[in-house]
């Protein structure tokens, strides 16, 4: 590996495929290589402005073009993941990180399970509100294990796409799974609620746990608080609205996020996440890969 | 003119109750319904099928059980539930058709249709009669509501409903939403009120009188907030008004002061929080929450509404008065 940047592909030049961009274009270990669409589109001119290059052959333009790029996010849709963009990057060798919600791959939140995901290829970043919810749930139940966690997210109506509005059973099922894999809980229930306020309201989630036996919540509080800390380094609208309570014997906290307002408005922190947390991935296979390249 | 009478006691009710009805209660209630003519009766979770969780109150009964329970004794009358997309599920609703549901509510949003499109066409497959419900109906205009509305009947909805559930809508205001969607969809509409402000009565006859054919009632009145429009008060208002509702309107009394008056564990009255809470605009179910906080921490409940209001919270959002809360007390402590 030479230069102190690893190269990148965006494939889904759409409204989270551009928001990544504006966000590679900021990293440190990130470069911007390649904006690969299938058809001329809004998205691709608009990379093609910023001087980036762009194809709209799909990802076989990158299978022709290995050298132009060695990580590649994926913000298509579930079936072109699971039917081109991972199989060609497995074929390739490709460390793909998926924003679809195909989660063919292991599923990753930066601060709860990144070791084990940079040893694989591809990894999937489970939903907005498990990247939002599942480090919380995590800091609360390496301190006190949880017997039932639950979940009310609420967003703003216009800062959920057609995939999520007219899929909500898959997309609370999918976050209450990751939920149980990530941390240590027994049953997990997801809620969600869309509000149409004008101005729009940022992403808010409450959480609730039942603990399982004896807690110091100054201990839960102190846990949690670190882990909002570690995510606003790369979520800086990040907010721990409520700091862990006792309400009715029950573990109550809130989290809100702002979006940083690259590419999607401001109120849509529930996307700021899921582009952000796909960043921060990226950076962190890019550091791997220079460290494994410097050896 | 035929009406159609869903008495959502058992459901809407369950709220009044911290959702702690159980079989034997559900039977007893349905029997009276089912003899009284009713047209169906909508039980489970004050949240619906898949509604029991922390943000509402865990319900001492899962309501697929409370179904089979209602089904085991209804002869004539159809069994419903509801189902709030985003909380219960495409699962939940199949089990509840195992146990006999016949009719199932999509409970959404009033702008937030889309979200229940797959509930919808999934009960129309079951067979059920499948209903889009829009709730908070005063938080979007006449028009944009009808443009929902003709969204609901592309879906395969049988039966659109408009909810006041904020009991906060003078009946004009109510009025103008079904008239204006009754010139855009050809499907029954039905409607279902709050009585917050003394109007669960009067904005259900003022909703019929525009074009609705379908109408909720609760037996005692018993349901979120104030309660509903009660059901036997309905059915004589209609009486005398020359509609046909099949039922009789003193078997529901009986009903009413046999078997559910005995339940009833709060003030269904008109009440200064039930005021504050209908001309805040907040959605009925936020009333015993917001009453058991502003009680354990000794806050003005009319802070609480104020805020919420200002929040523009919807249906489920609960939750928002904890942290409003959180931030009341530590001003206090500032000063």
């Amino acid at each position: 590996m030479t230069g102190k940047k690893v190269k990148v592909a965006i494939v889904g030049p759409g409204n989270i495929g551009t928001d990544l961009m504006y966000k590679v274009f900021r990293s440190q270990y990130l470069e911007m290589s390649l904006m690969i669409g299938v058809v001329e589109s809004e998205g691709i001119k608009r990379a093609r402005d910023k001087g980036v290059e762009t194809s709209t052959e799909g990802i076989d333009y990158l299978v022709r073009h290995p050298e132009k790029a060695d990580i590649v996010f994926d913000a298509t849709t579930a079936k072109a993941h699971i039917n081109f963009n991972a199989p060609a990057c497995e074929k390739m060798g490709k460390i793909i990180i998926d924003l679809t919600p195909a989660a063919i791959g292991k599923i990753v939140t930066p601060m709860v399970n990144i070791d084990e995901a940079l040893k694989v290829k591809n990894v999937n970043l489970i939903t907005c509100g498990g990247q939002a919810t599942t480090p919380i749930i995590h800091a609360i139940s390496r301190v006190v294990p949880l017997e039932y966690a639950e979940v009310v997210t609420s967003v703003a109506s216009k800062s959920a796409g057609p995939g999520t509005r007219n899929n909500i059973d898959e997309y609370t099922q999918t976050t209450a799974k990751a939920i149980l894999q990530l941390t240590d809980t027994e049953r997990a229930k997801v809620m969600t609620v869309f509000n149409p306020a004008v101005p729009e309201p940022p992403m808010r989630n409450t959480i609730f746990g039942i603990p399982k036996g004896e807690y110091d919540i100054k201990e839960v509080a102190k846990s949690v608080e670190a882990m909002a800390k570690s995510i606003q380094e790369y979520v800086p609208g990040y907010e721990l609205t409520l700091s862990p309570i006792i309400e009715r014997d029950i573990i109550t906290t809130i989290v809100s996020i702002y979006g940083q307002g690259d590419f999607l408005p401001p109120y849509a922190g529930n996307l700021d996440i899921e582009t952000a947390s796909a960043i921060k991935i990226g950076e962190l296979y890019a550091q791997h890969m220079m460290e494994k390249g410097g050896n | 003119m035929k009406i159609k009478v869903v008495d959502t006691t058992l459901r809407d009710g369950s709220h009044a109750v911290e959702h702690q009805f159980t079989p034997q209660q559900v039977q007893a209630v349905v029997k009276g319904l089912d003899e009284a003519g009713v047209y169906c009766a909508e039980v489970g979770h004050g949240a619906g099928i898949g509604g029991s969780v922390l943000q509402y109150g865990l319900g001492k009964h899962d309501t697929v059980e409370l179904i089979r329970a209602a089904k085991d004794v209804s002869k004539n009358m159809k069994i419903g539930t509801l189902l709030v997309p985003g909380l219960g599920t495409m699962e939940d609703l199949k089990a509840g058709k195992d146990a006999g549901l016949d009719m199932v509510r999509v409970a959404v949003h009033c702008t937030e249709g889309d979200v229940g499109a797959q509930h919808v066409k999934l009960g129309k497959s079951l067979g059920l009669e499948s209903i889009m419900f829009f709730m908070m109906t005063h938080m979007t205009s006449p028009e944009e509501l009808a443009e929902q509305a003709v969204m609901a009947e592309d879906y395969g909805a049988d039966v659109i409903y408009f909810a006041d559930s904020a009991g906060f809508m003078s009946p004009n205001q109510f009025a103008d939403r079904i008239i204006a969607a009754r010139k855009r969809i050809s499907i029954p509409i039905g409607v279902h009120t709050h009585n917050n402000i003394g109007l669960g009565v009067g904005n259900a006859i003022a909703g019929i009188e525009a074009g609705a054919t379908y109408v909720d009632g609760a037996t005692e009145g018993l349901g979120a907030g104030s309660g509903n429009g009660n059901t036997a008060a309905i059915v004589v208002v209609l009486d005398k008004m020359g509609y046909q509702t099949g039922c009789d309107w003193y078997k529901l009394v009986e009903n009413g002061q046999k078997n559910v008056r005995p339940l009833v564990r709060h003030s269904l009255e008109i009440t200064g929080d039930s005021i504050t809470l209908g001309a805040a605009g907040i959605y009925s179910s936020f009333l015993l929450h917001v009453k058991e906080s502003s009680e354990k921490y000794n806050i003005d409940p009319r802070l609480i509404y104020d805020e919420l209001a200002r929040r523009k919270v919807v249906g489920g959002q609960e939750d928002q008065i904890i942290d409003i809360c959180q931030e009341i007390l530590a001003e206090r402590e500032n000063k």
